[in-house]
Order: structure tokens, then C-alpha cells, then sequence
């Protein structure tokens, strides 16, 4: 066991893990942070997308003894002040259907806004690519990004 | 789904250190980079290993330099890094293109340009652009520090020259002036591992290179295209009869994603588009 302490949410938090521990595992079942989902295990569906150190990375493909010294953000952490205009956006345009692919596609085009606030949709599109959805067909989800960018246009 | 099999972690902060514990461990330890491919082969126990020494550690490693003659990637280097390098952009469009293709953002901002050689699956996207640009690795071990030409690199699927007690340093690409991209055939845009891709490149003295991937054991070269098409003025005649030298240079086989067939088809659709482009950029024209 190591001790590893790394910032989650905005929080600074140390425990114990083994080196062979799966990042996606510890935060859901050491540390009580549910949003990342499992899917498919091995980087192909995007349902367990965290932030790491701004950036979106698959917390299944990474060892928790990696994050030391990082900072991981999940969906608990990027609506702490409420929800974000995205994610209204996905809730007004009915986005989902089961939600269990929401969490990654809320981290994912978390990571896009921050990085490109103006993206055409093509470039949506792009960034979504590995966020697999078997229930919405996606449209519905690519509009509620549009519609960010739209309103964010209009004003 | 967890790693049933444990093993030790070491994350050196110099190069030396880590080539120390690789020589301790030799035969059972296993690099970590980006970690996409190696944690889904520890998962899948398709590897075994006592130890993982994290390169993520060591500084010198994260650098792209630009010299006069070359570009120097690092080992530490991610697919995100070179998409936004604007030197990558200008100086090396080919592999730009190709690193664009790479899985998808969340893959990318973790998976290393040295680790996908390392893992040197025949689908590899980046390889067809490193073979154009005659790439060389930078390879150390605890004795010595040597290059190796790209050409030499991948010896079968998911095998390549470097030797256990080895480490990539870095990537080194001469920089000349050139234009061409990177074509490659998925089932859909966007994550998919490519069924076959081709790297293009065209200079002003109508010098013209082409690799393939994911169309036989390993990517390469395809030099007697080159050949036939050296210093030619280009017509649908031509086109054409490249067409049959691509059919005979490649071995591709079929498997669940697509058909032999289909593959020797669509990399002379490929070669055909992604050429006339290249051409046209050559010309100042727009594409």
C-alpha cells in the first residue's frame, strides 16, 4: 500500500492504494464519487471520463497511484456551484435517455468549452467521438452543446 | 474490472534511474507512459509483469525541440501536445494529420507518439507519417545511446527491435519542405482503429513517398509505387497503373473489421484522393 494524495473536486484527499488499483475503482468505491461510470473497461466508451489536471483522460486506464499529486474534477465537482450552462442545456433538450454515458459527455464537452467556447459542429461532433450513447442516437446531445454555443453567440 | 495480477511501481525522476530499474528487473518489467494500451494488456492478462516504472516522472522526456535540421519529440510527448503545437502543424503536417486520427481526445491526451511505436499494432496511425519522414528513435540502455531508423523499427504485429533493457528517448524527424497528409479508412469517423491508412508526401521535385498501415503484418514503406511514380508528371493513366502496384505491394488480411478485398480497394481510393490532394497543395492550389 502507498499513501497518495491528490486534489478531487476541490478537495485535497490522501489514502492508501496498491499499485495495481484502477483509478475509476477507487474513486467509486474508496472514495464515494459515483459519476464515473464502467462501461466498457478498457478506453473504447468514454463513460468514465474525469478530468485530469484540466484535461479529460479515461479513469479506467489509469493507475490511482498516477493521480499523486494531481487534481481529478468529475461531474460532482464541475456542478458544485450548480449546474453548468451545458448541462441545463442537456436537461432542456431532454439529452439522455438512461444517462449512463452522461457523466463522460458532460467531462468531455466540459473539456471542449473551456478549451474552444465557439466550436462549430463538426468540431463537437470531434471531441464527442469516443463517448459512446446507445440510447439518444446523439443528436439530442449535439444540439445541447450547440445550443451553448448559440446562446453564448447571442449574447 | 481490476488488474488480478500485482506488481510494483516506480516512477524515476532521470533517465538513468529508470534505466537502472529496467536493468534490475530485465524480462519483467513494463514501461508506463500514456498507460491506453499497457493497462488494457495488465487488465486482460495478456502481460504479466513484476514491475512498471511511470516515465511520466522524468522532465527531460515532455519537450518537442525544434532544431534547424529536425524535430525532436520526447518520449513523454502525447498526441494532444503535438495536435497543438503549431511547429508540429507547420513543419510536419503529415504526422499532424495522423495524430488528429488517433483514437479520440480522451485517448489522445494521455497516449504518447513512443508508446503507440512501442505498441506497434499493424493498425498504427502514426507510423505511415514517420516512415514518409524517415523518422529515427533515439534508444538507451545503462551501456550505450543509439538511433534507430523507423524502417528497422517493426519487426511483426505488436513486436518491434527494442530490446528489454531498452528505453525510447525520443523521436527525431529531419525536417524538409514537403506537403501530403494521412488518409485512413474507419468504420466511422472518430475512435476507431483504422482498417488501412496511408501516408503521403509530395515535394517540389516531384519526389513522391507513400507508407501503408493496418494492410500487412507491419507498416511500411511502399517503395515500388514510389519508384513508378518518381519524377512523373501525374495522369488518370498513371493513377490507374499505380493502382495495380498498390494491389501487389500490399498484404492485407481480412478480419472482423473488413475484408482483404475491401482494404486492397479503398487504399487505391485512398492513395487516388489523398495524392490529388497533396498535388494540389503542392501547386498552391487549395484543396
Amino acid at each position: 500500500m502507498k499513501q497518495i494524495t491528490f486534489k478531487l473536486n476541490n478537495e485535497i484527499r490522501s489514502i492508501y492504494v496498491e499499485p495495481e488499483e484502477i483509478l475509476l475503482d477507487v474513486l467509486r468505491e474508496k472514495l464515494g464519487v459515483k459519476s464515473p461510470k464502467c462501461g466498457c473497461d478498457r478506453g473504447d466508451c468514454g463513460a468514465c471520463a474525469v478530468l485530469l489536471d484540466g484535461r479529460s483522460v479515461r479513469s479506467c486506464l489509469v493507475l490511482a497511484i498516477e493521480v499523486d499529486g494531481h487534481e481529478i474534477v468529475t461531474v460532482e465537482g464541475i456542478s458544485q456551484a450548480g449546474l453548468t450552462k451545458v448541462q441545463q442545456s442537456m436537461l432542456d433538450n431532454n439529452a439522455f435517455q438512461c444517462g449512463f454515458c452522461a457523466p463522460g459527455i458532460v467531462v468531455t464537452t466540459t473539456e471542449l468549452l473551456e478549451h474552444n467556447p465557439r466550436p462549430t459542429m463538426e468540431e463537437i461532433k470531434e471531441a464527442l467521438s469516443g463517448n459512446l450513447c446507445r440510447c439518444s442516437g446523439y443528436l439530442p446531445i449535439l444540439e445541447s452543446v450547440q445550443h451553448v454555443v448559440e446562446e453564448a453567440d447571442n449574447e | 474490472m481490476g488488474i488480478i495480477n500485482d506488481f510494483e511501481y516506480k516512477k524515476p525522476k532521470n533517465i538513468k534511474e529508470a534505466l537502472q530499474l529496467l536493468a534490475e528487473k530485465r524480462g519483467k518489467s513494463k514501461i508506463l507512459a500514456g498507460g491506453t494500451d499497457l493497462i488494457v494488456y495488465l487488465k486482460e492478462e495478456l502481460l504479466k509483469t513484476e514491475l512498471v516504472i511511470d516515465l511520466k516522472g522524468i522532465e527531460e522526456l515532455n519537450n518537442i525541440k525544434v532544431e534547424k535540421d529536425k524535430v525532436i519529440i520526447g518520449a513523454g510527448v502525447t498526441f494532444t501536445e503535438l495536435i497543438e503545437s503549431q511547429e508540429i502543424q507547420k513543419k510536419l503536417p503529415i504526422l499532424w494529420e495522423a495524430c488528429k486520427k488517433v483514437a479520440s481526445v480522451g485517448i489522445r491526451n494521455r497516449a504518447t507518439l513512443a508508446g503507440n511505436i512501442c505498441s506497434a499494432v499493424p493498425s498504427i496511425d502514426s507510423a505511415p507519417a514517420l516512415l514518409v519522414y524517415d523518422a529515427e528513435i533515439v534508444v538507451q540502455n545503462a551501456t550505450e545511446k543509439k538511433n534507430v531508423s523507423i524502417h528497422n523499427w517493426f519487426t511483426g504485429p505488436k513486436k518491434t527491435i527494442l530490446a528489454s533493457d531498452e528505453i525510447v528517448i525520443s523521436i527525431n524527424i529531419p525536417l524538409s519542405k514537403h506537403t501530403g497528409g494521412y488518409e485512413k479508412l474507419g468504420r466511422y469517423q472518430g475512435e476507431d482503429l483504422a482498417q488501412a491508412g496511408i501516408g503521403i508526401l509530395v515535394d517540389s521535385v516531384k519526389n513522391y513517398r507513400f507508407a501503408s498501415c493496418a494492410v500487412g503484418p507491419v507498416p511500411k514503406r511502399l517503395y515500388k509505387l514510389e519508384e513508378y511514380l518518381q519524377g512523373k508528371e501525374i495522369n488518370e493513366e498513371i493513377l490507374a497503373k499505380a493502382g495495380d502496384i498498390i494491389s501487389d505491394e500490399i498484404s492485407p488480411i481480412s478480419d472482423i473489421r473488413s475484408s482483404a478485398e475491401y482494404r486492397t480497394h479503398m487504399m487505391k481510393v485512398m492513395f487516388n484522393r489523398g495524392f490529388k490532394k497533396a498535388l494540389t497543395s503542392m501547386k498552391g492550389g487549395r484543396l
